[in-house]
């Protein structure tokens, strides 16, 4: 079988010549729980929308099951976007209907039941919903999906401490076993405990890719600890 | 019951000792099921792979077993439970000799005041 997603020399250059990505190469193997940790700027959102397909790449080339990004990935991958979109007056229980619809591999049951655990009324409306609230919604619907790779821009920046912890806890009790969530962040110490591997990124390159386990065993100290030494400023 | 980990030592080194002072305990008894790799992996928050590898190590170790349908259980073997005990005991003990030699005092005179303090604490 193919990684599920392998990345080779890719390079983005947006307009006016801004490089975001610069000969990337990446292994993302399946049924692990990858951070991609990187200052503001240093291109995560970039790789990640190159990943779901938003992007299409300058130079090189991204494989996901071996193919590369379109319809066939996006069905397999599940995206959640930094920004919430949510501006419309459709209720939280129209946009399951929606969801569902729109993605086979939807599960209902999965949501509402999430959303009765959060608290979340199902005939509110979206745009009456807090920003942490939405934030919530809009990631129930994207890990409500059997997907095999989840791709995660921020996911927990936005809502309390409280809600953050039953977060990590539904990526860690929701994900199948062959799947892979790979998520951004930058609030690394609250969350490297669910994770398998990091991926450090700078100014466009990678510069490291280790597990967890490795760096707190080799360096003596949590990630969150070494990144800051990393990327000191 | 709450999972203290550390942030500075490998947090599967932390999960084993961890299920091992809740099997010394009688948390998780003698003969009986412990909750599943996805359900620890919850609980103390963290990655279940390396739940999983935390689970595996105390299988090698005997600790736990590893049952046909499936999960796992707590060891019917009183014995090692009870070496395991002593393990640990030995460790802390070793811990706090080290720490007592530091503060300059020998042997005799660390059991001397061992004894008077714990002669002071039962009065």
């Amino acid at each position: 079988m193919s990684e599920l997603v392998e990345v080779n020399n890719l390079t983005k250059v947006y307009e006016k010549k801004k490089v975001a990505l610069s000969q990337v190469n990446l292994i993302i193997p399946r049924g692990k729980i990858i951070g991609l940790l990187g200052p503001n700027g240093s291109g995560k959102t970039t790789l990640i929308k190159l990943i779901s397909g938003l992007l299409v790449a300058t130079e090189g080339e991204i494989l996901i099951n071996g193919s590369k990004p379109g319809p066939e990935s996006k069905s397999v991958v599940s995206y959640l976007p930094e920004r919430t979109y949510f501006q419309s007056s459709m209720k939280v229980k129209e946009l399951i209907d929606y969801f569902a619809d729109f993605y086979q591999d939807f599960r209902p049951e999965r949501a509402k039941q999430m959303l009765m655990n959060l608290n979340i009324n199902e005939d509110a409306r979206l745009k009456t919903l807090s920003k942490g609230t939405k934030e919530k919604v809009q990631l129930i619907m994207v890990m409500s999906r059997d997907a095999q790779l989840y791709v995660l821009d921020e996911p927990i920046a936005g809502v309390d401490p409280a809600a953050r912890d039953y977060i990590l806890r539904t990526i860690i009790s929701n994900y199948n076993e062959n799947a892979t969530v790979l998520l951004s962040t930058h609030l690394i110490s609250d969350i490297e405990k669910i994770l398998d591997e990091v991926i450090f990124i700078r100014e466009g390159k990678v510069v490291l890719q280790d597990t967890v386990e490795n760096i707190r065993e080799s360096k003596g100290k949590s990630v969150d600890t070494y990144f800051r030494e990393v990327f000191a400023c | 019951m709450a999972w203290n980990l550390d942030s500075d030592r490998p947090i599967y080194t932390q999960i084993l000792e961890e299920i091992q002072m809740r099997i010394i305990t009688g948390q998780y008894k003698s003969g009986e099921k412990i909750p599943s790799v996805r359900e620890l992996a919850a609980q103390a928050g963290v990655n279940p792979n390396t739940m999983q590898k935390a689970l595996t190590e105390l299988e090698r170790s005997g600790l736990v077993m590893a049952q046909r349908t499936s999960g796992r259980m707590v060891t019917e073997d009183l014995e090692m439970i009870r070496q395991t005990r002593n393990k640990l005991a030995y460790e802390q003990i070793n811990d706090f000799m080290e720490k007592m030699k530091k503060l300059g005092f020998d042997k005799e005179e660390i059991v001397a005041l061992l004894k008077q303090a714990e002669g002071e604490k039962n009065e």
